[in-house]
């Protein structure tokens, strides 16, 4: 199992570098292996979960360990499911090393199965925690879309072609990504943090009771409820929406570990 | 040799200066100096190019030196130059030289601005009159298709046509980074002087949704608005429009700014900060240069936009290096070809080809038969040698008599063909 771990890692290493060979070369041939690379890894990491889940007994979602690396899968089937309708130039050359660094902060953690606490005992537990972190995913590609927005407009604005200028999509189309990204973001967590809500009703008799991890959440969905609503209602797009989405992702990384770490609460067993 | 047969005559940019290239006057017909060059002795295949930078003829010629001076003849015989001026304006490349030239002629290397794609049309259309007036053969024929192949290597292997050279192309260029599809975006042209109308020329061309023209006189705008199926507006409804338009293009003659950082502000929010594009192509400048500090805003002026062109002109001459290696390589190839092109090499290849199959064919029966006696093995041979040297034979007779009325490069072409001794290079 832990072999299939690092396999998983190793591949999406790999596929990070061939990428950055691609960004570098522009030959289509390198990015369809760096392509091919990731697939086989996400295809890997999937069946790491369902091993995981066997033998633990109980989904898999309550390490760290576990969350991070769920997190990386998430991230990596969100990215390749837009290879099918959704195409974004060199777009992989960005997403692949965040998914190899959240892997290796997996790595480091300690992967043991532990006993499943009594309180997580729930049919809620796969719903919520899955929800809550693919939506973690599609935040961290609009991260990245972010990213790439910013280094792009850069070079145009300061009328200096580098690097990026050629390779990386119009302005227009990276907006687009944002939107895409944030709006289906946005639709995971709102749906993670309710099944979490009705879940805690069900434990604790409460539908919210204010633990950090709660708190948190709800600051960051409220920081994304306010992107998206302002750029339906007085245009936040292009560059200002881009920033958000890159402030939008510090967010989530504290409701990920800085709630953990610092606060505590409830939720502190996933750790 | 064949190879020294091939020569390339020819006045271009760089040789001659316009005061002489305009002299030689060739009208776009191509028929007349085609029948004039075939009538000249010796002149077996021909083909004429004339663009405005250059005027070529390239032809195949069994006493090539004369040829020449007759060809250099017909080119400057309106110019009045004598033949020792007529030889210092223009150029002879003769062999592998020529294939070399015409190779890098349809690759654009040799153009006024390297990498500009128009030739290679021109190259086809010369050649297509050519072939209508038969005045190619077996010879031009392969060489002028394999320059067009060359050509398209160089495109697709080296990035030489990849980023716009002129003012107006990269203007486009920028603006679909910034908009990506420009189908349903909208431009504004202020000013309808002769920029104007060119930038909007491309615009139209790569889509552009919708033009609007704003120039002080509104007759002027009317007309130009009427070119591209847009509307006119006066001047004083600029910041009006500027809610709408995506691009705008200023070409005013005005003295002093036209539009200020103050007045496009208050704009954006108006426009829920949908991005400009402001290409400022007036001298002096009709935009302020601090609008590009607004959100959103891109402004480029003439300045800004000669800075990337010249930048994309340096690339292209770097790419244009990595092309010189795709010709070489190309320029060998052909020559190849033309070895082969011989009554002594074709020979060759047959019985060469003929023996491989032989042996082939042989090994595999004999493996087959492991029963046979040394003696009878040896019969299996013979009868597989004899069978082969009575078929080729004839083919051998026919190739080496020649008949005065004969054209010798036909009949090899022929010959090769029906034997495929040209299958791996004939990729075409």
């Amino acid at each position: 199992m832990t072999l299939l771990f690092q396999l998983t890692l190793y591949l999406y290493l790999l596929a990070t570098a061939v990428y950055v060979a691609h960004f570098l070369s522009q030959q289509k041939k390198v990015r369809a292996v760096a392509r091919a690379i990731l697939l086989v890894g996400g295809v890997l990491h999937t069946v790491y979960f369902v091993v995981r889940y066997v033998a633990a007994g109980h989904t898999p979602l309550t390490s760290s360990h576990e969350a991070v690396s769920f997190f990386a899968w998430s991230m990596t089937w969100a990215f390749l499911s837009f290879w099918w309708r959704y195409r974004v130039k060199n777009f992989g050359v960005f997403v692949s090393p965040l998914i190899s660094l959240l892997m290796l902060i997996a790595a480091f953690s300690s992967q043991e199965i532990r006993p499943l606490a009594p309180a997580l005992k729930s049919n809620w537990l796969p719903v919520h925690a899955s929800l809550a972190i693919m939506a973690n995913g599609f935040m961290a590609l609009a991260f990245c879309g972010g990213v790439m927005y910013l280094l792009q407009e850069r070079e145009i604005k300061k009328k200096k072609f580098g690097i990026f200028y050629s390779r990386l999509p119009s302005l227009e189309a990276l907006d687009n990504l944002n939107q895409h990204c944030l709006t289906l973001g946005f639709l995971l967590l709102t749906l993670g943090i309710v099944t979490g809500s009705v879940w805690a009703k069900q434990a604790w008799g409460a539908y919210w009771q204010w633990d950090p991890k709660e708190t948190w959440s709800l600051i960051t969905w409220l920081i994304y409820a306010a992107i998206l609503h302002q750029r339906l209602t007085v245009g936040w797009r292009r560059r200002r929406a881009a920033i958000m989405a890159i402030a939008g992702f510090g967010a989530v990384l504290f409701t990920l570990w800085g709630v953990t770490y610092l606060l505590g609460g409830v939720h502190s067993y996933v750790g | 040799m064949l190879a020294e047969s091939i020569v390339i005559i020819g006045v271009n940019h760089k040789t001659a200066p316009v005061a002489v290239r305009e002299k030689l006057a060739f009208s776009g017909d191509c028929a007349g100096p085609l029948v004039t060059l075939m009538n000249i002795e010796g002149c077996r295949e021909c083909c004429f190019l004339s663009t405005c930078n250059r005027v070529e003829v390239i032809f195949v010629a069994s006493d090539p030196a004369a040829a020449a001076v007759a060809v250099r003849g017909f080119l400057f015989a309106k110019s009045g130059l004598a033949d020792a001026e007529a030889q210092q304006y223009s150029y002879l490349h003769q062999g592998r030289d020529a294939v070399a030239h015409l190779y890098h002629v349809a690759a654009s290397l040799d153009s006024m601005v390297v990498g500009e794609p128009q030739i290679l049309g021109q190259l086809k259309q010369a050649y297509r009159e050519a072939v209508e007036q038969k005045t190619t053969g077996v010879i031009l024929n392969r060489l002028l298709h394999k320059s067009f192949s060359v050509a398209k290597r160089v495109r697709t292997e080296t990035n030489i046509g990849g980023s716009a050279v002129s003012i107006s192309y990269a203007a486009v260029e920028l603006a679909k980074k910034i908009f990506g599809t420009l189908r349903d975006k909208s431009v504004l042209l202020v000013g309808a002087g002769e920029m104007a109308e060119l930038a909007a020329e491309h615009l139209v061309r790569q889509g552009i949704g919708r033009v609007i023209v704003a120039n002080r006189t509104l007759e002027r705008a009317a007309n130009l608005a009427r070119r591209f199926n847009g509307t006119a507006v006066g001047l004083a409804e600029l910041t009006s429009q500027l809610a709408e338009v995506d691009i705008l293009v200023s070409s005013t003659g005005a003295t002093d700014l036209i539009l200020r950082k103050d007045e496009v502000k208050p704009l954006m929010r108006q426009r829920m900060n949908r991005p400009l594009f402001l290409i400022d192509i007036a001298v002096p400048r009709d935009l302020d240069p601090e609008l590009n500090d607004l959100d959103n805003v891109y402004l480029y002026d003439i300045d800004d936009l000669k800075n990337v062109v010249d930048v994309n002109k340096a690339e292209r001459e770097k790419e244009a290096l990595r092309a010189e290696g795709i010709v070489a390589e190309e320029v060998v190839k052909f020559g190849q070809w033309l070895e082969g092109m011989e009554i002594a090499p074709t020979i060759t290849a047959i019985r060469q080809k003929a023996n491989g199959i032989r042996e082939v064919e042989v090994a595999k029966t004999l493996g087959m038969m492991k029963s046979l006696t040394e003696n009878e093995r040896r019969s299996v041979e013979m009868l597989a040698n004899a069978i082969i040297n009575k078929v080729l034979h004839e083919p051998m007779i026919f190739l080496k008599n020649s008949t005065p009325h004969d054209n010798p490069q036909l009949k090899l072409a022929f010959v090769r063909q029906m034997f495929g001794l040209d299958k791996e290079s004939s990729d075409q």
